[in-house]
């Protein structure tokens, strides 16, 4: 019994830590869609926002300037996506993929001329790493059944930028339907005719929404790189930045259930590694290839079954031009 | 002005000097001016494309001019955006709604305007606000209610308490009454009427001579972009006013001798239409329409008409009744086949000229052929044949007088009424043995409202049955021999062409046991 509660509590331990660059994400191309930008470029801006991070608490020997250095890459990177469709109209699948390729490219250039260790950047000490937190009384409560093992294991134990991407929620919550700014953003995702004859710039305010994006996935970056793992490792964000958004979707562009499907492919993915080389009743071992594509099978029967009708914002997609 | 010598004494509220504004090679406002005095109701005609919503969105900063003086109250003011107009006190109720359909009225009240961040304050100040404006001018709204889920006579009104609340003095209306029902237009000009004894300065867009000589002190003609008279409406009559927007005499009823039906054509039973929300849009509705007679369908916008129309002409699948045309039954197990009911004398004039009309983009010869192209007369062997098609098209140009006649034009390079035109040539020259028509003289001008009024008449006249499908109430009782009236996706009464007034079709309309707009969708 104790022991398969540990190992419960341990695999949704892993669900968090797995989930957290899924749900900065999430709520990153929640801000940036709802302000009518499709974000596509979630990986490419995490990717290179986790070469940043890694490169620079490489150099600079903290992990704080590394975040510094992660976040700055992400909202350039959305600079350019909002530059490409929101200055000049152009099309913001093309220009997300852009960034997707360039990305995935400029990294290991980047790293193969600074590091010359075949795309990675050198691996991170532990102080130039986000750390662990211990919650004060970890200790005291090691020996309280159940709850002792809940706060040790769940709640105490994981880095800052977990508790950020957690924070994020609510922050995103209240910030898009508890304030002006969240009313406007809002708005010119449904009607950007109707903000912009309110005496309201339509671009001024995605500008800020795709920003917001890159923010929020400058901080995931920095979290594969610099929390979860020591070191950038070639396309490490592997499709995580598309999962997101596909968890946004199923969410249906709202933060809270957003976070729910974030945490459900967490989970998926966490029960996988758990899976793997256990023996079910009745079926025997299961091959880790499949264990594997466990994760992505149910993101698409999910997306595809069970989402139901989901309503995007009105003007996604669709540039703004004055209509004559 | 002419109208500026009544109020000497104060500065017009408005004051457009020598407005001037191109966009590419079209030049919307030649050097305009206009004139309007404080507190009162000043209408601006003309004719689709005449320049008038391009002048009053430059008023409201949503265009820039390329020069010309805007003066508020004597006072020469920039607008460089929307944002300096509503500071100006100028503010517009645009013909397609600027409302976020997913907000509440409240929300949508408080986007534009200025103070905190934080939302519930701004919120409860609107609430207050809103429920005294309601109060002042007769405008009642829930203020709670999803602006999505509302009318359109309760969306305008949101509209126009949008621009008091941000404080206008000087409201511009474009086009406010297209998509009203009588009643709701009454309604309307009762609010106006409260707006200008309270000092608010209104200006009227419409292309509805009548609307003008009801509610306005002062109007002005627009034509091709200039303007080309200023008349105080008392001093004026909807002759001389329609004889100024054309640039020449406008006969404005039609000669029609009494319908010869014969045989029924077109047979309707039962039918229903369900939208892919799962909403009946058509609702169990029956009629006929014999050769040589036009039968019209009149209604507020979105109560049935458009998905009966495509049910017929055989682009919506429908779930029950039938339909019987020129020996052939359409039931939901048969649906109709467009293609084919083209070849068994059915033509369709589709209301969205532009989605199912024409393809905007090719120009005219391919769009005189489309659906017809595999008609043998257009093909050699495999090829189309490009000479004979661009001969056709050059006649069916010059018989129905489109304008230029050049068939190498791109189709939206027309203007409304020619691209009307085209679709009009394409199917009344096959010699349709029935005739759908859907808005057909919707963003067409005068001058050629007339022509295709006429043209129709002629069909009738020559043994086509024709079903008209329209939500202007005088195109309507102009041409149909029967009136038929939907809403919520019933036909709810019959009236015949000759003693059709608007007062009765109005309440039908309306469904006036229901009240004002509840019901309709």
């Amino acid at each position: 019994m104790d022991e398969h509660f540990l190992l419960a509590v341990l695999t949704l331990d892993a669900t968090l830590r797995v989930a957290t660059p899924l749900i900065l994400c999430a709520m990153a191309g929640l801000i940036s869609e709802r302000s009518g930008i499709i974000d596509i470029s979630l990986e490419g801006k995490m990717l290179g926002a986790a070469f940043a991070a890694a490169a620079v608490a490489h150099v600079s020997g903290s992990e704080w300037v590394g975040l510094l250095a992660a976040v700055l890459t992400g909202a350039m990177l959305s600079l350019v996506h909002g530059f490409a469709c929101i200055t000049h109209n152009g099309s913001q699948v093309v220009s997300g993929v852009a960034v997707n390729i360039l990305m995935s490219g400029l990294t290991v250039t980047l790293g193969i001329a600074w590091f010359a260790q075949g795309g990675q950047t050198p691996g991170l000490g532990e102080a130039e790493r986000f750390r662990p937190l211990l919650w004060p009384g970890t200790e005291a409560l090691r020996e309280v059944p159940v709850l002792g093992t809940l706060y040790r294991e769940l709640l105490s134990g994981h880095n800052l930028l977990v508790y950020v991407a957690l924070a994020a929620v609510p922050l995103v919550w209240w910030g898009l339907y508890r304030t002006r700014f969240g009313l406007r953003l809002r708005a010119v995702g449904e009607n950007p005719e109707a903000v912009d004859t309110a005496g309201i710039s339509v671009a001024w305010l995605r500008y800020r929404a795709v920003l917001l994006a890159g923010l929020l996935a400058g901080i995931a970056g920095a979290y594969l790189s610099t929390a979860q793992n020591g070191a950038f490792v070639r396309d490490m964000t592997a499709g995580q930045g598309y999962i997101a958004l596909a968890a946004m979707i199923f969410g249906k562009w709202r933060p809270v259930p957003a976070l729910g499907a974030c945490l459900l492919f967490g989970f998926l993915d966490a029960l996988a590694v758990r899976l793997q080389g256990v023996a079910l009743p009745g079926v025997g071992e299961i091959p880790v290839q499949f264990i594997q594509a466990l994760p992505y099978v149910l993101t698409v029967v999910l997306l595809a079954g069970f989402m139901g009708r989901a309503v995007a914002p009105k003007a996604i997609g669709i540039p703004y031009v004055k209509e004559r | 002005m002419s109208q500026a010598a009544d109020v000497a004494l104060l500065p017009p509220a408005i004051e457009l000097v020598g407005i001037d504004k191109r966009f590419g090679a079209v030049h919307a406002n030649r050097a305009v001016s206009l004139a309007v005095a404080a507190g009162t109701i000043h209408g601006i005609v003309g004719e689709n494309g005449a320049g008038k919503s391009t002048l009053m969105n430059i008023l409201h900063g949503f265009y820039q001019a390329d020069a010309g003086e805007i003066r508020v109250d004597g006072t020469a003011i920039a607008v460089r955006s929307p944002e300096d107009a509503i500071r100006a006190g100028i503010d517009m109720v645009h013909q397609h709604f600027m409302l976020v359909s997913t907000f509440t009225v409240l929300e949508n009240l408080v986007l534009g305007v200025k103070g905190g961040w934080r939302l519930a304050p701004a919120l409860g100040r609107a609430r207050r606000e809103l429920l005294r404006l309601a109060d002042e001018f007769g405008l009642e709204i829930d203020p709670d209610a999803v602006v999505g889920d509302l009318p359109v006579g309760p969306r305008q009104r949101v509209e126009i308490l949008k621009a008091l609340y941000r404080g206008a003095r000087i409201l511009i209306l474009d086009e406010p009454t297209s998509v009203l029902t009588p009643a709701e237009t009454a309604r309307l000009f009762a609010v106006l009427r409260a707006l200008k004894a309270r000092g608010v300065t209104v200006v009227l867009i419409t292309h509805k001579l009548r609307e003008i000589m009801e509610i306005t002190d002062t109007v002005s003609v627009m034509r091709q972009g200039a303007m080309v008279a200023h008349r105080v409406t008392a001093e004026t009559d909807r002759e001389s006013l329609a004889e100024l927007m054309v640039g020449r005499k406008v006969p404005l009823g039609l000669d029609k001798q009494a319908a010869r039906p014969g045989d029924v054509a077109l047979a309707v039973r039962g039918l229903s239409v369900v939208d892919d929300l799962g909403v009946t849009r058509v609702d169990d509705v029956g009629f006929e329409v014999r050769a040589g007679e036009i039968v019209g369908i009149a209604g507020v916008s979105g109560n049935g008409q458009s998905e009966l129309l495509a049910a017929l002409a055989g682009m919506e699948p429908f779930p029950q009744g039938e339909v019987r045309f020129a020996g052939t039954v359409m039931t939901p197990a048969l649906p109709g086949d467009p293609g084919d009911l083209r070849t068994r004398g059915l033509a369709h004039v589709p209301e969205d000229r532009l989605g199912d009309g024409v393809v905007g983009a090719f120009p005219a010869w391919e769009n005189v052929i489309l659906g017809y192209h595999d008609d043998p007369a257009y093909r050699r062997v495999v090829l189309i044949d490009r000479p004979a098609i661009l001969a056709d098209c050059a006649a069916k140009m010059a018989k129905y007088d489109v304008r230029p006649a050049d068939p190498h034009l791109a189709t939206h390079g027309f203007s409304g009424g020619n691209q009307q035109k085209l679709v009009i040539a394409r199917e009344l020259e096959r010699a349709p043995s029935v005739l759908l028509v859907g808005q057909p003289t919707r963003g067409v001008d005068i001058g050629a409202i007339e022509f295709i009024h006429k043209t129709l008449l002629a069909m009738r006249d020559a043994g086509c049955a024709v079903l008209l499908v329209s939500v202007e109430l005088e195109e309507i009782m102009a041409l149909a021999d029967r009136i038929l009236v939907m809403f919520e996706g019933r036909i709810v009464g019959e009236v015949a062409g000759e003693t059709a007034d608007e007062r009765t079709l109005g309440l039908l309309m309306a469904n006036a046991a229901e009240g004002d707009g509840d019901g309709s969708r």
